[in-house]
């Protein structure tokens, strides 16, 4: 064994984080850590890492009993952590964020020849070719995570923790990773893959290791772990996740069109898209990661300009110039990125939730604070927001509830269509079936629902229909009964190869 | 636009906007020699120098603070703190003059180092205090006047004498700043304190000692400021309790015309001394248009002047460096 962690314990501010939790990781393999958000996985990689200290419990790596006071130090022992938020830093350049606090030197000063060749070197040995010298911001998520990756291997670590690292990467980029792990792997290296996509883990993981409230609840090797059983590890009850919501687009076909997009392009990302939404239908949009579906978005949302085509809401064509003209003619819509484009962490729910409303509520200039409190409190009852109270700042809620706080937030007021973007990134299981279990309730009430996704299972389980995008180009529209993932796959593999 | 980039190896944005710098003091100076009869005299060039000087050392302590992504207000009360403690210890030996001062310039940085550091104060409101304290604390050291320097131990050599034909106090300035290249550039120190800049959270995680280089970065700062103000009380012949007003704005204003970003994580030695030396020209211009009669601008115009000329630095700047990052974008 290289690592095992045994009888883990931590508290905060006196609440339960890890309840005698544990990991145990061989040499040369790839271990799944597995869990819902808040399982303690995070929790449990800081105190290994030094980040936290454990209250109760053992370490031990390579044979000897550790306790880690900071990343520093675990990291001098030869255990590497690459966190979700990619952390390197954006304005240094590749070789600079490789060799940052071990640089090569020569006479006391940096010795900027040997780092950049060894620089060059160690991406080589991912196939990767890049201009070393440039700030690692100007490379995509899925370079910088080789970037992170390379700065591990030149540490020579022999675990390297990656968190999440499939989460910003499109399938090219995902096999790409996965090369890098196998690589890794042959060099004697141990990884442990904290991640959330089944299928992935299957792919790449040796054995999975499952943590549910705080506690290590199964262990295993992951050929041996069917997915239901894995999934039911993780919940803790039966699996009620992915249940089909879906409706037949035959159903609705009488129902009236509310968007249509025809041969709509704008730039290089959207050629020529071509998709429908109808009342009460969740029509998903899929492709592959710069396939054009968020750019298709912006479009229909007036944050970037119709160049060709025609859209169409409500039999009407429309090219809103600003998002502001959308909003008020109906349309909604959540952005991917939660942090950076939705929430704004310190500020309560209430104000996160009613920010779209605010001049709505206004009565001359001054928020009418009855009618906000009266709207908050009927949106966190009918989306079941879990929260002390609507002042709790969105920044404390899980991932889930913050979703729900910015679809809320459109909710309330009162769209005729809600774009969501990626609805469940970054949120466990038993949350992602709740929000899609509400957008279909939604749908049914009336609202037109597009949603872009790039999980599979959970376009199949919701979409009344799927329009395929790939490279800026709709190649298919897949009608209920005709979706299944081998569909899919096939649609988005159009014209990529 | 890109084969000149390309020309000059201009990397990143902040590269566009540290060219901007490098043109715009070109320009003044082409301006100043042929507008005015003296200006690239030898006496104008070397007291523009020799008084200049001190105003560059605050500027690059302040830079690295910048870099890192903090403030210090503390330099301009640190100075006058220094320039008296120097004129104190100025009878006893020259050295002891230069060496009092620039230590206790070092323990007010310390003390910002350590409250940033240690105690999570805010730069901020950490270096306000400090400046408030460092002011306090000179003027009750001088007794509330300026304090004469010892005219007999050659402690006024610091600031008044040349060396090879060159001011004294630009040697050092010029010694500072190559060492200041030489640690941003080129040791390992200087690379962390731009990626604490870039990050804090990230460069912990990245195992680099956030804490042991910020502290270095406030002590040196704070150091910088303790050699001005030995400067200040050697050129002038007394320790200055009351001056030093408005110097950590004129050092902020330097390095921020030297395209390093307030937000910390980019910055540059050479375009800092040329933000300085930027300002500096700015007012020895000012004073050369008073010369030639024609108008005479008033200290407070001055002061408008000076301001404006910043803005629309500034202003030009940030259009370079948008510019910059969106042609560098790949």
């Amino acid at each position: 064994m290289l690592l095992s962690m045994h009888g883990i314990c931590k508290s905060f501010n006196g609440i339960p984080a890890l309840r005698s939790a544990s990991l145990e990781v061989g040499e040369a393999e790839v271990m799944a850590l597995v869990g819902q958000n808040g399982a303690g996985k995070s929790t449990l990689i800081k105190i290994l890492t030094g980040a936290y200290r454990r209250d109760e419990g053992s370490i031990a790596f390579a044979g000897e009993d550790v306790s880690f006071n900071m990343p520093a130090e675990s990291q001098a022992r030869g255990i590497a952590t690459i966190y979700q938020e990619i952390n390197l830093a954006p304005q240094r350049s590749v070789a600079e964020n490789i060799y940052l606090s071990r640089e090569p030197r020569r006479f006391g000063l940096i010795d900027r020849r040997a780092m950049r060749e060894g620089a060059v070197a160690v991406l080589r040995t991912f196939n990767l070719e890049i201009d070393v010298d440039q700030p690692v911001a100007h490379f995509s998520a899925a370079t910088r995570q080789m970037v992170a990756i390379a700065r591990a291997v030149t540490q020579k670590a022999r675990l390297v923790i990656m968190d999440e690292p499939t989460s910003s990467l499109d399938e090219r980029e995902v096999a790409i990773l996965f090369e890098t792990i196998r690589t890794l792997k042959r060099a004697g290296v141990s990884v442990v893959f904290i991640g959330h996509r089944l299928d992935e883990l299957y792919r790449i993981c040796d054995s999975v290791t499952i943590m549910r409230d705080g506690k290590t609840v199964a262990t295993g090797a992951m050929a041996e772990m069917p997915k239901l059983a894995l999934v039911r590890h993780m919940l803790g009850k039966e699996l009620a996740a992915f249940e089909a919501i879906a409706k037949d687009a035959d159903e609705g076909a009488q129902r009236p069109v509310r968007l249509s997009v025809e041969n709509a392009g704008a730039g290089v990302r959207v050629r020529n898209v071509s998709l429908t939404v109808r009342e009460g239908e969740i029509s998903g949009l899929a492709g592959l990661l710069g396939s054009g579906r968020t750019e298709t978005a912006n479009l229909i949302f007036g944050a970037d300009r119709l160049e060709r085509g025609e859209i169409r809401y409500k039999g009407q064509a429309r090219s809103y110039r600003r998002p502001a003209e959308a909003i008020a003619d109906g349309i909604g819509l959540v952005s991917e990125d939660r942090k950076v484009d939705g929430i704004i962490p310190d500020m309560s729910i209430r104000e996160n939730m009613t920010l779209a409303l605010l001049p709505k509520l206004a009565r001359s200039g001054i928020v009418d604070r009855a009618r906000q409190d009266e709207i908050v409190a009927r949106y966190i009852a009918a989306l079941g927001i879990k929260c002390t109270s609507p002042d709790q700042p969105i920044k404390e809620l899980s991932g889930g509830n913050q979703q729900k706080v910015l679809l809320g937030r459109w909710l309330c007021t009162d769209p005729k269509l809600l774009i969501v973007d990626e609805p469940t990134r970054g949120i466990d299981i038993g949350a992602k079936a709740e929000i899609l279990r509400l957008l279909r309730r939604l749908a049914d009430e009336g609202l037109g629902v597009l949603m872009i996704s790039s999980e599979l299972e959970e376009l199949l389980a919701a979409a009344d229909r799927v329009t395929v995008l790939s490279d800026g180009t709709s190649v298919a529209v897949l009608p209920r009964r005709e979706l299944s993932e081998a569909a899919l796959f096939a649609a988005m593999a159009h014209q990529v190869e | 636009m890109n084969a000149f980039r390309n020309t000059f190896a201009l990397k990143s944005s902040g590269d566009m906007a540290r060219l901007g710098v490098i043109l715009a003091l070109a320009g003044l100076i082409l301006f100043g020699a042929l507008r005015y009869e003296n200006f690239l005299s030898q006496y104008n060039i070397l007291s523009f120098l020799r008084y200049n000087s001190m105003f560059a050392l605050i500027a690059l302590g302040m830079a690295f603070v910048i870099m890192t992504g903090g403030i210090d207000l503390s330099v301009g009360g640190t100075a006058a703190m220094a320039s008296v403690v120097a004129a104190l210890l100025s009878p006893y030996h020259w050295a002891a003059g230069l060496f009092g001062g620039i230590a206790a310039g070092l323990a007010v940085g310390a003390l910002n180092g350590f409250t940033v550091t240690v105690m999570r104060i805010q730069p901020f409101i950490a270096t306000l205090a400090t400046m408030l304290a460092a002011y306090g604390t000179a003027l009750l050291l001088a007794g509330n006047q300026s304090v004469s320097v010892s005219y007999d131990s050659g402690f006024t050599a610091i600031g008044q004498d040349d060396f090879l034909g060159f001011p004294i106090p630009a040697w050092i300035a010029l010694l500072v700043y190559f060492a200041g290249w030489l640690v941003l550039e080129r040791l390992p120190v200087g690379r962390h304190v731009l990626a604490i800049g870039d990050g804090e959270a990230t460069a912990a995680l990245m195992g680099l000692k956030v804490r042991r280089t910020l502290a270095a970065v406030y002590t040196g700062s704070g150091a910088l400021a303790g050699l001005a103000g030995v400067i200040l009380a050697s050129q002038f012949g007394a320790g200055q309790p009351t001056e030093g007003v408005g110097w950590e704005l004129f050092a902020i204003a330097s390095v921020v015309v030297g395209g390093t970003l307030l937000t910390g994580g980019s910055g540059s030695v050479g375009a800092t001394l040329a933000g300085a030396l930027l300002l500096a020209m700015v007012f020895n211009i000012l004073n050369f248009e008073n010369g030639l009669g024609w108008i005479s601008l008033s200290a407070y115009w001055q002061s408008v002047i000076r301001g404006g000329f910043l803005l629309v630095v500034v202003v030009l700047q940030a259009r370079l460096m948008s510019r910059g990052a969106s042609e560098g974008r790949v």
